[in-house]
């Protein structure tokens, strides 16, 4: 306990000028709305202990900044699993499907290792390995740390990091500790076994299959314990809460609390995913996802108590590329094992230093808005989608966006408050008219679109939804370009020519993609 | 009687294979198998087969009645 009290000491430290310039420098603002910033875990790196922004500066998971620039990637190499979700159903695979649990193929050791590699030359700015399943990590331990031996090895660059039910965590915490795993994903969704019960049938532990409350309290203290054991041993911890509207929707601010006093340093309340065609418990009974306003109306309840992740795409356990990309279909097991491999870590730091120099102009491009900002626009806030294939810039067509990201702009700045998938609207140059309506479900709350392009049809249909299409920023960096938006339309409800209305809730979609 | 896997069933996820007290699992052509000459049914070891404990697919380890019973 001594230890964890210095840890949280130090991190509330405050820093000198200095190191502010640093964070500065490295790209993660302090601005932002009540302080908070946009940068990644969506926390002031100001209030953050060096060493802990050194860690999370370029992992995608853990700093919403760096998710525009760097990739991860998972490896299925643990199928097995210790406990049942009523969210998940293992016998589920599609390759449209994009969900934790989900997987193409799995891997061994050797292979995952093959891969890793294989990605890291392809992709530079991949800096994460992550395993996260299918299974549980930790229910498959000697298939999860010899993958994670074999990387280190190779490619001792690659952060490595897993996810887990922590059920199994307590046992593994030294061997975790022993693999420099700095960053480990515990999946909590109650602090209650009465609610516990409704989300787990039962958990597999010391060679006993337990159900209903049992299965949940025993689930429960070995996920407190297993999180007071990393926060100890100084590895950082997120915490992933699946939102239940019904079952613990209301119960995930006592996670919050119960989490972050025991040191989690993120935590990522995600919607359920649900669907009759899932197979899962949740859905084929009807439990259904939150709306987008609903989902994001918890996250900022929890803001105030600790970072909260809005970034996460959910992603299957054999992702590869940036979040909200997946291009695991590039490096196939067949494929990888063909390849000729070069692990080049010279070129992969040089790669890495260029990505740092366009963090750097973009923050400066925002700081330069935020300047022309000071002191407008004082109580009206909106939310703005924007369409990216990363770096941090407007760069993707309308039609071609597979997923919006949604940004919160109002005096204080542009900060990054989620994102939507949506299916594509745009296959061939032709756009999908039955697509359209889906997408304006899920932008439904938003007040404009940045786009680099869009047709003209999508334009009118949208304009008719009170979305405002705009691609006057096309390439632009977002930031900046949702900021110099928001100017316009305070601008426009001042002279009277439109009127600032709150808008209206907006939907979280469930199902696969139509068109991948 | 020892056990079986149903193949249909089976999603090759690999839980059981180390929980065998008795090292009778192994995978088959893409999914597990049970030999039955080893299967126990986890008599001696545990209080439940361990196959069916921790299988995440109801009704997927079953008895195999058509093989006599394990005599201990």
């Amino acid at each position: 306990m001594e230890s964890k009290d210095l840890d949280e000491r130090r991190a509330r430290a405050p820093l000198s000028v200095s190191a502010r310039a640093i964070f500065e420098h490295k790209g993660c603002g302090s601005a932002g709305g009540s302080g908070k910033a946009s940068c990644g875990s969506s926390m002031a790196p100001a209030d953050m202990a060096p060493g802990v922004w050194e860690k999370i500066k370029n992992h995608p998971c853990y700093s919403e900044e760096a998710h525009h620039h760097y990739a991860r990637m998972h490896v299925a190499v643990a199928p097995a699993c210790n406990i049942q979700c009523n969210y998940c159903n293992r016998k589920y695979d599609c390759a449209n499907e994009s969900r934790p649990g989900v997987v193409s193929e799995r891997l061994t050791p050797e292979q995952a290792a093959r891969k890793t590699l294989a990605v890291a030359s392809a992709i530079p700015q991949m800096t994460v390995l992550g395993i996260a399943g299918p299974g549980d990590p930790l229910a498959n331990p000697e298939k999860t740390f010899k993958t994670f031996e074999l990387i280190a090895r190779e490619a001792p660059d690659i952060k490595l990091c897993l996810s887990t039910n922590g059920l199994a965590l307590p046992d593994y915490v030294d061997r975790i500790k022993d693999l420099n795993v700095d960053h480990v994903t515990i999946t909590i969704n109650m602090v209650d076994p009465d609610i516990g019960a409704r989300i787990y049938p039962w958990i597999y532990y010391q060679h006993k299959r337990h159900t209903g409350r049992d299965a949940a309290q025993i689930l429960h203290e070995r996920q407190m314990q297993g999180l007071e054991m990393l926060t100890e041993r100084g590895i950082l911890c997120k915490v992933n809460s699946v939102m239940i509207p019904g079952v613990n929707d209301r119960h995930l601010v006592e996670v919050n609390k119960a989490v972050k006093s025991r040191g989690a340093f993120l935590h990522n309340i995600m919607p359920l995913i649900s669907a009759p065609e899932h197979g899962t418990v949740f859905g084929l009974t009807g439990v259904r996802g939150p709306t987008a306003q609903e989902l994001k109306a918890l996250q900022d309840r929890c803001e105030g108590q600790m970072n909260m992740m809005r970034h996460c795409r959910q992603c299957r356990a054999d992702a590869v590329g940036l979040l909200g990309e997946d291009r695991s279909s590039e490096f196939t097991t067949e494929k990888v094992m063909e390849s000729e491999l070069a692990y080049d870590g010279a070129a992969r730091r040089a790669y890495q230093a260029a990505v740092e120099d366009k963090r750097n102009e973009k923050l400066a491009a925002k700081e330069a808005e935020l300047e022309s900002l000071r002191g407008r626009g004082a109580d009206i806030a909106i939310l703005v989608a924007v369409a990216t294939k990363g770096e941090g810039r407007v760069n993707e067509h309308f039609g071609h966006a597979k997923e919006f990201q949604i940004y919160e702009v109002s005096a204080l700045g542009a900060k990054f408050v989620g994102h939507r998938r949506v299916d594509l609207y745009c296959e061939g140059g032709y756009g999908e008219e039955d697509t359209l309506p889906t997408i304006i479900r899920a932008l439904n709350d938003c007040t404009a679109v940045l786009v680099a392009k869009i047709g003209g049809c999508p334009q009118a249909t949208l304009k008719q939804a009170g979305i405002e299409p705009v691609d006057s920023c096309a390439h632009e960096f977002i930031d900046a370009a949702a900021i110099a938006y928001y100017k316009t339309y305070i601008d426009r409800v001042e002279k009277g020519e439109i009127t600032h209305l709150p808008k209206g809730d907006a939907a979280i979609r469930q199902g696969a993609y139509v068109a991948a | 009687m020892p056990y079986k896997i149903i193949s249909s069933q089976c999603t090759a996820c690999s839980a059981c294979e180390p929980e065998c007290p008795n090292n009778a699992i192994r995978e088959k052509n893409g999914t597990y198998i049970i030999k039955p000459e080893k299967c126990t049914e986890c008599i001696g070891y545990f209080d439940d087969p361990q196959c069916v404990a921790v299988c995440p697919v109801e009704n997927t380890c079953v008895v195999d009645s058509s093989v006599a019973r394990y005599q201990a």
